[in-house]
């Protein structure tokens, strides 16, 4: 088996503000191998697009990492010099935010916007550039033309195709998605999601896929990590997850999805809402909402416990011999 | 975004009711809690205390010839005296009331027709937003010292014709934000219900809008005040308002005149300026506070120390 | 080509509506002022004087109405009336006007440079205690009324110091010429003065700037850029500094009304004899047609700007040239 490609381990973050500290994201561990569709799903609110900013060095003040690695090919992306960092940047792995509309710049055109992408990273022809430009927009369906439009004469689903054509200017080997889909209907989705796997499939690249809706990722992705006020809830295959969820929050998230096969049933939702992340609740943070809460897990933070090829944080599955690493 | 499809559990718009009318109290806790926002609002404390009740401070009569004219600040007189040999110190303690209060009454008057053009623009829309959207930014755009020289010479001197031309020229200055304000308010839910139930525009506005929109309007009249206290000194300052009245403008006027900074005593007319910049200096502080309050990004920025913050 | 459409008619609307007022403020303003005024003139041309009895709604037996079209006949082609000395009020303005425009001129774009520089720095290097203190400093200064920069200014150089003139273009005596001496002399005639505006002017817009480059630095796209691994410079000129100038440009064009308005206190404060200094004139000798005409002169300037900064901003952001 290959080197993963990304090692997270016990990763996290915090918000420094006036008031309080936020624990955005605590001690979170993952690993993605080459060419694998990792899915992180939780709630507005869980981390998880901290969590993804954090493992791409984009974080911004007042947030920071606070611990843990993050180790990318080998190098440990917390601690390398600023240089090799932007050395990597984009190379080797790339970013596709929420909304195309915002994480374009308005007032380049797209062509321009791919131009110094490529100039920043060594690309000083012409020819070059302009080849390589549309290239990338032919991959996703977009004629080169459009090199000249700028962001808003594009229509949103082409506009989130540019940018995905734009993340793979160097055929990075990751590519990280913050729910790059929520901006769009239901149809050009369905048509984003499928592109996304085919271009992941001819040129292999490895995606983590951030996002609050379960149904986009039960299709496309390899495996699944639900997350729950900044920790890990429960990670598993993504057949696993759906056939057989173990955290009672996984769950009630399977609860909340209706089948267009299968028989009518009354749709539940969780109770409650997520905790707020500067004083987390005791013990298990899931334990408020939880339609299975024990005694003890007002008092007893559970840790990732292996339960067939699924690890969950939940003092259900709780026996010392099956603590997860 | 009423549904989060992850958690299903409906995430309905909790009623102005409980969320935003208990604004008023969060922005207290929020002022306080802000450096910047306390010493602004100790200055302006301090200064309606000084103007409520003057006599208490003052050591003179203002106006009365108390000792040598021009003469330099000494133990007797802190701030020295005028020409006519008047305490400078007791004038400018004594002018803080008229000063203070035509400050305040232009904000509030200001404040308030900004509000309700802004709101109303926002709420009806159509041809009278266009209309009146033209009309904030004609005034906008009209520079507001020659116009206030232009109305005042028209005016008897006085503070009635200060307020009048101070709130003329200003009412457009916060306009756009609160129409802002009220397009995002427009269609939530509790509008709509109103709308429903048959209540007339006017009443939406005034009952149901407004109250939701305490710290933007709070805001506003402090941003407002910051600058009413500069425009009403320099109009008095060019010799626009009636000189025998006590305001900081009117010691400054006569300062002028009688060349108290070259020839004179300079606190004649420094005193007054810097009393001037000062209040507006309060106002300007708690306005601050307020900007950082709404706008999360522009706080001050704290650093980790341990570790490396990320690139 | 439809926004400019939009900004051009806001232009004309707005100057209708200086002109308006200028025609309905001595109709409806109480007293006889305008009677009182007129009764002074004398020996001023005929055509003047009936030009402004038109304006002034005096001795005219013609209804508002057709009073009013008139009135903009006059002004569409230059005719403001004369001062109270008999000189016709454009020529007048005309002959003020260089002095304020090298002062107003040379401090509003130092002011720029200064503001923007300062704020686009500021904003990008965030993070310890100048980051906490600089700011509202910054605010206050802005917020202080010019006219106490300039008392503490000329208290400080022309009067403790003696370093430099506290009135006047040139000194008295001195005759205008291309001279060095004489050129050195306006010079230094108009430092303080001029220091005033700039200080002020450079406050209002570091603060704003500043504002503007934080929000910014804040959306996505700059996040992209990072993300990209393009140069810090880079990414402060080409995503953050270039987006947070140019839409705003209009925005900054508007604050000139406040700058102009500063200028006439300060010209009134250093007895410079420009248009600011013109207008303080015009009102204590209640000289209505010359103040009227200033009026109107300044909110012109103002438009002609603020025009000025939506073709530019035409130009520079794509965004407006969509339909």
């Amino acid at each position: 088996m290959a080197d993963p490609l990304l090692e997270v381990t016990d990763l996290s973050i915090e918000y420094l503000t006036d008031r309080a500290d936020v624990h955005a994201v605590d001690r979170v561990s993952f690993t993605v191998d080459p060419g694998e569709f990792l899915g992180i799903v939780g709630e507005s609110g869980c981390g998880k697009s901290t969590l993804l900013f954090g493992a791409a060095q984009l974080l911004s003040p007042p947030g920071a990492v606070a611990g843990g690695t993050v180790i990318f090919r080998g190098h440990d992306m917390v601690r390398i010099n600023r240089n090799e960092l932007q050395h990597m940047r984009w190379r080797d792995y790339s970013v596709v935010m929420q909304s195309a509309m915002n994480a374009l710049n308005p007032m380049k055109s797209i062509g321009a916007q791919f131009k110094d992408t490529l100039q920043a990273h060594g690309t000083a022809s012409r020819a070059e550039i302009e080849q390589r430009s549309a290239e990338v927009l032919s991959l996703v369906g977009i004629d080169a033309a459009h090199l000249d439009s700028y962001p808003h004469q594009l229509s949103g689903g082409m506009r989130q195709r540019a940018m995905i054509a734009m993340a793979l200017l160097f055929t990075p080997q990751l590519v990280m998605m913050d729910e790059p889909t929520s901006a769009l209907d239901v149809v050009a989705q369905r048509s984003l999601m499928s592109k996304i796997k085919d271009l992941q499939r001819s040129l292999g690249f490895a995606v983590i896929f951030v996002t609050h809706d379960m149904s986009v990722v039960s299709r496309y992705s390899d495996r699944v990590i639900v997350m729950y006020a900044g920790q890990i809830a429960e990670a598993a295959p993504t057949d696993a997850i759906f056939e057989r969820p173990q955290h009672p929050y996984t769950r009630g998230l399977m609860d909340a999805f209706p089948s267009i096969r299968g028989p009518r049933r009354t749709l539940a939702g969780i109770p409650g809402s997520p905790p707020d992340l500067a004083r987390p609740p005791s013990g298990c943070r899931f334990h408020p909402r939880c339609p299975d809460v024990m005694p003890q897990c007002v008092s007893r933070a559970p840790e990732l416990y292996n339960v067939g090829d699924a690890s969950v944080r939940c003092l259900l599955y709780a026996e010392p011999a099956k603590e997860a690493v | 975004m009423a549904t989060d499809a992850a958690s299903n559990v409906a995430i309905a718009e909790r009623p102005p009711d409980t969320e935003e009318r208990a604004e008023p109290r969060r922005l207290v806790r929020a002022v306080l809690g802000n450096r910047k926002a306390v010493v602004g609002a100790v200055i302006l404390l301090v200064m309606v205390f000084v103007a409520v009740f003057p006599g208490l401070i003052a050591p003179h009569d203002p106006q009365a010839t108390v000792g040598p004219p021009n003469a330099s600040p000494s133990s007797a007189y802190l701030l020295g005296t005028t020409q006519l040999g008047q305490d400078v110190l007791s004038q400018l303690i004594w002018s803080t009331r008229l000063t203070l209060w035509v400050t305040l009454v232009v904000s509030v008057i200001a404040t308030f027709i900004s509000m309700i053009i802004g709101v109303t623009a926002a709420y009806i829309g159509g041809v009278t937003d266009r209309v009146l959207t033209v009309l904030i930014d004609v005034f906008l755009i009209i520079p507001v010292l020659p116009l206030l020289i232009l109305l005042s010479a028209y005016l008897a001197p006085g503070t009635t014709s200060l307020i009048i031309v101070l709130t003329i020229t200003s009412w457009a200055f916060q306009a756009r934000q609160l129409r802002s304000q009220g397009l995002s308010v427009r269609n939530r839910d509790f509008l709509v219900a109103a709308r429903a139930r048959g209540e007339r525009p006017m009443y939406i506005i005034l009952v149901e809008i407004v109250p939701t929109m305490t710290s933007l309007l709070a805001a506003s009249f402090l941003a407002l005040a910051v600058f009413e206290v500069g425009f009403a000194a320099s109009l008095q300052f060019l010799g626009l308002g009636n000189a025998s009245q006590l305001m900081w403008g009117t010691m400054l006027y006569n300062a002028q005149q009688a060349a108290a900074l070259e020839s004179g005593n300079a606190w004649w007319a420094l005193a007054p300026g810097l009393a001037v910049a000062l209040m507006g200096a309060g106002f300007a502080l708690v306005n601050y506070a307020f900007d950082e309050i709404g706008n999360p990004a522009l706080r001050p920025v704290r650093r980790r120390r341990r570790g490396r913050p990320s690139t | 080509m439809r926004y400019l459409a939009k900004r051009g008619g806001l232009f004309l609307v707005t100057l209708w509506a200086a002109l308006t007022v200028n025609f309905i403020i001595p109709r409806v303003m109480p007293g006889n002022e305008a009677q009182a005024v007129l009764a002074t003139f004398r020996g001023a041309n005929p055509g003047a004087l009936h030009a402004l009895e038109i304006q002034f709604g005096v001795n005219v037996h013609q209804s508002v109405l057709a009073s009013y079209f008139q009135y903009l006949g006059n002004c569409v082609t230059g005719q403001f009336g004369v001062t109270a000395q008999g000189v016709p009020v454009m020529t007048e303005i005309m002959s003020k006007l260089p002095w304020t425009l090298g002062l107003v001129g040379v401090t509003t774009i130092l002011a720029f440079v200064i503001g923007t520089v300062a704020g686009v720095y500021s904003a990008w290097r965030r993070g310890g205690r100048l980051d906490a203190i600089l700011p509202p400093t910054l605010f206050i200064v802005s917020t202080v009324p010019v006219f106490f920069v300039g008392l503490l200014l000329i208290y400080l150089f022309a009067v403790k110091l003696n370093w430099l003139p506290l009135s006047g273009n040139y000194s008295v005596g001195a005759t205008p010429s291309f001279t060095l001496p004489f050129i050195w002399d306006v010079l230094k005639h108009a430092i303080l003065p001029g220091l005033s505006l700039v200080i002020v002017t450079a406050g209002l817009w570091v603060y704003s700037m500043r504002n503007n480059m934080i929000t910014t630095i804040a959306e996505d796209y700059v996040k992209t850029a990072r993300a990209k691994g393009l140069s810090s410079r880079r990414i402060m000129y080409d995503y953050a500094a270039r987006n947070a100038i140019l839409p705003n440009l209009t925005g900054f064009a508007m604050q000139l009304g406040y700058v102009l308005g500063g200028a006439i206190v300060i010209e009134y404060l250093f007895s410079y004899p420009g248009l600011g200094y013109l207008f303080y004139t015009a009102s204590t000798d209640h000289d209505l047609p010359l103040m009227q005409g200033l009026f109107l002169f300044y909110t012109l300037a103002v438009l002609i700007c603020v025009l000025i900064a939506d073709l530019l901003t035409a130009v520079v952001d794509p965004r407006t040239r969509e339909a």
